[in-house]
């Protein structure tokens, strides 16, 4: 359970910055992704664990991708079917889970070494703990932006500032969150 | 003519208004984790440019004659980044025989391009706005020289940054994003261009 707040893969180890920017436009859209990238971990930190021993080492990388597409793949159809708005507003970057290094970080660094049982909380942990960080983000850029929070309108729209929900109030709110977080585990 | 003015629209849209890393966020790990000399910055963006038309051109040609024909396309993603990750290593081995001097140059970035999003993004946003393979192309070289820009500006502003005194829980990474996002603010200033030029050429 390292995964939520001591090694939190958004706030201290600076990975998966693509979705961690580009999909936090609304506190809602920042879980779905989060709750999208835990699914892939799991499955994949499972399936890899199970089948690690019989992945010759020079293939090990390749192998592992292909395993996280086919994750991808299924949630893509299954968003598409269930979930079509989300699917939508997340757009590109639902096929881009792929390229997501924690995913095969943490393939590489625990599942490929650990079995079955650990895995599954490794992804759990780290899942939650990229979803927690997504989310606050996405809620932030929301209030900030539109004066809204999960949909629930806070304040007059007029007085959002649009800024925060295009590109550079990601870049912005993140980089300040970082440095809060650096002075929280400093103390 | 008015093929010609479409490819200057999209070659303005890409570098400028629709940035690929300061407007719609793709490729940000090369982005904050290469820039903080100018040297490297502009061997990452040779790099990227580089794989970036000739992964274009591949899946381009993949998606249309061996996945669309055989309805197929469920299989995008996986067959995409495969192709990227053996297209990658194929350049690396390539570029090792053929051009010692390129490889030296190139090489260590080779690697990390695998997991540069921008790449697997631009291949699914060419299917996916329809362009022919000219334009897809033409599209995915004007996206790595919008990348080049932003990362050899971004470098440029590091590079000043290092000799500055920052508050100690800024420092690092927090500072870069912050930099970063004033980029994007002064990037936002090219909206509507795209809009203009087509009011000027008056194409659709």
């Amino acid at each position: 359970m390292n995964g939520i707040i001591k090694e939190n893969p958004t706030f201290v180890l600076l990975l998966g910055m693509c979705p961690t920017l580009g999909t936090t436009s609304s506190a809602l859209n920042g879980m779905s992704m989060g709750l999208a990238t835990t699914f892939v971990l799991i499955c994949s930190n499972v399936v890899i664990s199970l089948i690690k021993n019989l992945i010759p080492d020079t293939v090990r990388i390749p192998a592992f991708i292909v395993v996280i597409a086919s994750f991808v793949t299924a949630l893509q159809m299954i968003m598409q079917a269930f979930a079509p708005d989300i699917y939508a507003s997340l757009g590109l970057f639902i096929p881009l889970i792929v390229v997501n290094c924690i995913i095969l970080g943490r393939a590489e660094a625990f599942a490929s070494k650990n079995g079955v049982i650990p895995s599954f909380f490794d992804g759990l942990g780290m899942g939650l703990g990229f979803t927690l960080a997504l989310t606050i983000l996405g809620a932030i850029r929301e209030l900030l932006g539109t004066g809204k929070l999960f949909g629930m309108t806070l304040w007059a729209e007029d007085y959002g500032m649009l800024m925060f929900v295009l590109a550079p109030g990601a870049f912005l709110v993140l980089g300040y969150l970082i440095a809060i977080v650096n002075k929280i585990r400093k103390v | 003519m008015e093929l010609f003015y479409q490819y200057i629209i999209v070659f303005i849209t890409a570098i400028f208004v629709n940035n690929v890393v300061l407007s719609q966020i793709l490729g940000i790990c090369p982005f904050l984790g290469v820039s903080k000399k100018v040297d490297t910055a502009l061997g990452m963006s040779a790099a990227v440019a580089f794989v970036l038309v000739l992964a274009t051109l591949v899946t381009f040609v993949l998606q249309k004659y061996v996945l669309d024909p055989n309805d197929l396309g469920y299989l995008q993603t996986i067959a995409f980044i495969l192709v990227i990750a053996a297209l990658v290593q194929m350049v690396e081995i390539i570029l090792k025989k053929v051009s010692p001097a390129l490889y030296q140059a190139l090489g260590v970035f080779l690697p990390l391009i695998t997991t540069n999003c921008a790449v697997l993004g631009v291949a699914i946003l060419v299917i996916q706005k329809d362009f022919d393979l000219l334009m897809g192309v033409w599209y995915a070289l004007s996206t790595a020289l919008g990348f080049g820009l932003a990362l050899t500006i971004f470098a440029g502003i590091r590079e000043q940054l290092s000799m500055m005194p920052i508050p100690k829980g800024m420092q690092g990474m927090s500072i870069a994003l912050v930099t970063a996002g004033l980029l994007a603010m002064a990037f936002m200033g090219f909206s509507g261009v795209d809009n203009g030029l087509k009011l000027l050429f008056q194409v659709g």
